[in-house]
């Protein structure tokens, strides 16, 4: 085990500005990617979904008419 | 209505071939299959290559604990340059074939290179600091790395300005091809010219110059950003082949399962 105590862990032997500071941007990087690749995937399925919908309020119109 | 909605439209083969899988219909529900045990590859690896990078692997002996950012810098900038290729590669396949799918693969794999490269240079400024004494130097690796990185922004722009997707993919696709040449430059950038940039800590032909635990920590931690990468690029190719594929019957089923699903959807 490299660290004495949780205190000697965070502070990296002095260069947890940087360590930490590479660290955390990486995963809010990764995190917001993960969210936008998410939300354009149920964009996208919810527009599929919408097309067939709306095909089908057409379609039940033409049928009254 | 067929019982299997992605199964109707299957394009026809005989038998197994590689380009079976080429087309969209055939290989969402592919893509869609990989997905898990992607991600729980790509978790396992993460956790195992941070717990061997801070639990395992020593304080260096020069750099003492600043060097940690190794396991996140050196895998991040391999991929950099691993996603451009295979971008440029897909992109010289959609030209040469003119197949749908290549191109729809270049443009999900872009954000994921942009961000690699971004993460390239964000951790290694970080790095810079403590062992250079700066954040920033205009030498050749750390400006060919830019300029990667604004690769990357330059082909996302100017896909998302075309409005046409045929055209947006062959204005793409020349970018993605021209700015290749890139890639072997930031790679051999530490030898052909003098950089503050140290040289590689690996390569096929020497042994490594680093601790064996402080490498075993980087390799999981590269090949957990490949599993990341793979997932994360299978998502967005997904979305996008919903996204230009709306107009084929493929998708109307799609929509027609998600309908009868989720009729809020």
């Amino acid at each position: 085990m490299n660290w004495e105590s949780a205190s000697h862990f965070w502070a990296m032997g002095g260069y947890g500005f940087f360590v930490w500071g590479s660290y955390a941007v990486t995963a809010v990087l990764i995190a917001a990617e993960l969210a936008l690749v998410a939300r354009r995937m149920r964009a996208a399925r919810a527009g599929a979904a919408r097309d067939v919908a709306l095909e089908r309020i057409d379609a039940d119109r033409r049928g009254r008419a | 209505m067929s019982d299997s909605p992605l199964t109707a439209t299957r394009a026809p083969s005989s038998g197994f071939s590689l380009f079976h899988y080429a087309s969209p219909q055939t290989f969402f529900p592919l893509a869609g299959k990989l997905l898990w045990p992607t991600w729980i590859i790509a978790i396992v690896l993460t956790i195992a290559g941070l717990y061997t990078g801070f639990f395992i692997a020593p304080t260096d002996a020069t750099q003492g604990d600043s060097y940690r950012i190794i396991f996140i810098h050196v895998p991040a900038a391999w991929m950099s340059m691993v996603v451009y290729l295979v971008m440029a590669f897909w992109c010289a396949v959609g030209l040469i074939f003119n197949t749908r799918l290549s191109f729809m693969m270049s443009s999900a794999l872009a954000p994921t290179g942009a961000l690699w490269a971004f993460i390239a240079l964000w951790t290694g400024a970080l790095w810079g600091k403590p062992t250079w004494g700066t954040y920033w130097v205009w030498d050749a690796r750390l400006t060919s790395e830019l300029i990667l990185f604004f690769l990357y922004c330059g082909y996302m722009a100017l896909q998302a300005a075309i409005d046409d997707p045929r055209r947006a993919d062959r204005a793409g696709a020349l970018i993605a091809i021209v700015g290749a040449i890139n890639v072997p430059i930031i790679y051999f950038s530490v030898k052909w010219w003098n950089t503050l940039h140290q040289g590689a800590s690996v390569s096929l032909t020497q042994s490594p110059s680093m601790a064996s635990t402080m490498l075993t920590g980087m390799l999981l931690m590269a090949l957990a950003a490949w599993a990341y990468t793979i997932g994360v690029a299978l998502v967005r190719v997904r979305a996008i082949m919903i996204e230009r594929e709306r107009h084929t019957d493929w998708v109307r089923q799609l929509g027609n399962a998600a309908q009868a699903g989720d009729i809020k959807a």
